[in-house]
């Protein structure tokens, strides 16, 4: 297991992520695991008390888990989004501007690598679930 | 012409180099194969039949003459002198060696140019009509519209994994030069009653092995919410688009499972909520696109006029420019078609005698067309026998314009490596066979389009004739194919029935051409005489 990469001050959760369906069954869960087939959507009445969502990525290709996270992100969710499982270096920036704070990659990440793809890009073109100020509001501040 | 700022520039420079740590990293064996695939094609990078090809983005098919110039050095710097103009009005190199693409990538930078998003499950360039700030009928430049979604598309951090390619044409006009309605997003800008330009959005058009034709989803979508309701289309796509099967995976096949009406259902639903977000850029932002835009000085060149006394200037002039918006202009079509030669080739020679013709002729100016050829959109009619003599010095005045030589071809086996028949050799001698014969004269427009494979590059299924290669049991076969177009009065096209080999093809080619002739009635197209007879005559003379 490679180590996860974390982005936020508070108290990991300690428990393991349920499945959605398990996840709408149970009051008492507070991490679930987002399936890429899974309706993100479907969280949104209880983010209340959702301190970790994960959402699983089994082949980086499958990009339905950036839409799921900038959907809980839209909804008002402040706690951990942790993206799980084929989590490639190349991909981390896009990952975090569309509102992922931890990664467990199933595959250790060069240190330098991250720095280098968090440092890369000094610009964005658009707005997403990050505070980053896009290019065009830049352009007629 | 759109123009760079420090933004813009910053942003191509940054993916140069990222594109060349992510070749190191290859390179030295830390990314495998697979998880440099997709990184190496959102660059443009292609691993062909004999070595790696490199598509080239001209946004909207829009270039200046220095992006020409630097196009025709990296022809002679890092490929063999050559380059190949694509249906999506780009530039492909055929023989690129993966360890120079980060010198070529920065070659471009330097013009403002790149290769982001020219290939991979991605949004792809934006295509808009060739003739857009030229066009005697359009409503407005369909290009700032372009250049906005292409800002947006680029490194846009939800879409980048989507189920397969997405690609986007722009136009504004009612004549459709940009096969708008065979794209998986077709936006049409539109005035409504009250006077205010829109977008009307069409969604779910496509070529390949299950060819569609898109339909309208929206007829308005206002223009400070365009940005916003191009997300919401995408993110319906993203997240529902198959990907159990990547022959089903377009977005043509999700708004044909769900219907039209449902698809629509969805994306307004995601609409009305992205409204909220804070996606949509200012409406300053498209004025300040705007101004890059505006018309270059025209000069007044009413009483220009055109010696029509050299009779092959004259039938150039008939055939390869068409009307100006603005009295004493035309725009020229540059045919990148000569009989026999490779349809879309040009050699660095002939791309810098385009640029230079550009920039004494055309306000510094070309367009790429999707059917191959180069456009200079603003030429004064009193300069045109000039710029044709040298055109026809360098090889570039066949006058041929959506006559059956104007033939559009892909790479086919020659290059590319999905193909199951070649593609070039086929296009090659039908040009021959009717330049030969002088028929195409008597043909008038026909639009002829050839692919060599089921995935459609060279839109045969938008041919008024189209042929596609297939294999049969080890061997090239061609199917024909009549009545599609791309154009406004868009159809695809039916087979006529078994296929042929490599000269029965062009035979074949010729026998439809003399059922035509023999059923016109006035003024009637191939492609109106089809309409109206239909199939059964052609069959009967080609198989009967």
């Amino acid at each position: 297991m490679a180590e996860t990469l974390r982005y936020r001050d508070d108290e990991p959760v300690d428990h393991p992520a349920v499945t959605v369906d398990s996840f709408l069954d149970q009051s008492n869960a507070t991490a679930v695991r987002i399936e890429p087939g899974d309706d993100a959507r479907d969280l949104i009445p209880h983010l209340e008390r959702l301190a970790l969502v994960e959402v699983n990525f089994p082949a980086f290709g499958d990009g339905r888990g950036y839409s799921s996270a900038r959907v809980l992100r839209e909804a008002g969710y402040e706690g951990e989004l942790r993206a799980v499982g084929d989590v490639l270096v190349d991909y981390l920036a896009y990952m975090r501007r569309c509102g992922f704070d931890a990664f467990e990659p199933d595959q250790q990440f060069d240190r330098d690598d991250v720095e280098a793809a968090f440092e890369r890009w000094p610009e964005v073109y658009q707005a997403a679930a990050d505070e980053r100020t896009p290019i065009w509001a830049k352009r007629h501040a | 012409m759109y123009k760079y700022d420090q933004y813009d520039q910053a942003m191509v420079d940054t993916r140069v180099e990222e594109f060349r740590d992510q070749t190191r990293r290859r390179l030295e064996g830390k990314l495998t194969e697979a998880q440099f695939t997709p990184l190496r094609l959102k660059n443009g990078l292609y691993l062909q039949l004999h070595a790696y090809m490199l598509r080239v983005a001209i946004p909207y098919g829009t270039l200046d003459s220095r992006q020409m110039h630097a196009l025709a050095d990296i022809a002679d710097t890092y490929d063999r002198g050559y380059g190949h103009f694509t249906t999506r009005q780009n530039i492909q190199y055929n023989w690129i060696k993966l360890e120079e693409a980060p010198d070529l990538l920065a070659d471009l930078a330097k013009v403002e140019m790149h290769a982001i998003q020219t290939s991979g499950n991605c949004i792809r360039n934006i295509s808009s009509d060739h003739f857009a700030g030229a066009a005697a009928d359009e409503l407005v430049d369909p290009r700032p519209y372009a250049e906005l979604l292409r800002q947006w598309s680029s490194f846009h951090p939800e879409f980048n994994a989507l189920p397969r390619k997405f690609k986007i044409a722009v136009i504004a006009s009612e004549t459709d030069r940009a096969a708008m309605r065979l794209h998986d997003i077709g936006i049409n800008i539109v005035k409504n009653e009250a006077g205010e330009l829109g977008a009307a959005f069409y969604v779910g058009g496509g070529m390949g092995r299950t060819p569609m034709i898109a339909p309208c989803i929206n007829p308005f979508v206002p223009l400070d919410q365009l940005v916003t309701y191009a997300e919401a289309c995408l993110r319906v796509y993203n997240r529902y688009g198959r990907r159990d099967n990547k022959y089903k995976a377009r977005i043509k096949i999700l708004v044909h499972e769900l219907g039209a009406e449902e698809y629509t259902r969805q994306v307004e639903e995601e609409f009305a909520h992205l409204l909220g977000q804070g996606v949509e850029p200012p409406l300053a932002e498209l004025e300040r696109i705007r101004t890059y835009f505006e018309d270059p000085a025209f000069q007044d060149a009413s009483n220009d006029t055109i010696d029509r006394s050299d009779p092959d200037f004259a039938l150039w002039v008939d055939r390869n420019t068409v009307p100006h918006k603005r009295e004493g202009y035309v725009s020229a079509v540059i045919s990148l078609k000569p009989v026999g030669g490779i349809p879309g080739d040009a050699t660095a020679r002939q791309m810098h005698v385009m640029a230079e013709l550009a920039k004494s002729y055309s306000f510094d100016e070309l367009r790429v067309m999707h059917t191959q050829n180069i456009v200079l959109p603003h030429v004064r009619k009193a300069t045109l026998y000039t710029l044709w003599q040298t055109l026809e010095a360098e090889g570039l005045g066949s006058p041929n314009l959506d006559m059956i030589e104007d033939i559009i071809a892909c790479p086919g086996l020659d290059y590319c490596s999905l193909a199951n028949a070649r593609s070039i050799p086929v296009a090659q001698k039908i040009a021959e066979r009717f330049a030969s014969t002088g028929k195409t004269d008597a043909l008038g427009q026909l639009k002829l389009k050839i692919s060599g494979c089921i995935n459609a590059c060279g839109h045969h299924h938008a041919g008024h004739i189209g042929i596609l290669g297939v294999d049969r049991k080890g061997v090239e076969n061609y199917q024909l194919l009549l009545g599609g177009s791309e154009a406004e009065d868009v159809s695809l096209a039916k087979i006529t029935g078994p296929g042929f080999d490599e000269n029965g093809i062009v035979d074949a080619v010729e026998t439809v051409t003399d059922v035509y002739t023999r059923e016109r009635q006035d003024g009637e197209r191939f492609l109106d005489t089809y309409r109206r007879i239909g199939m059964d005559p052609f069959k009967e003379a080609l198989y009967g």
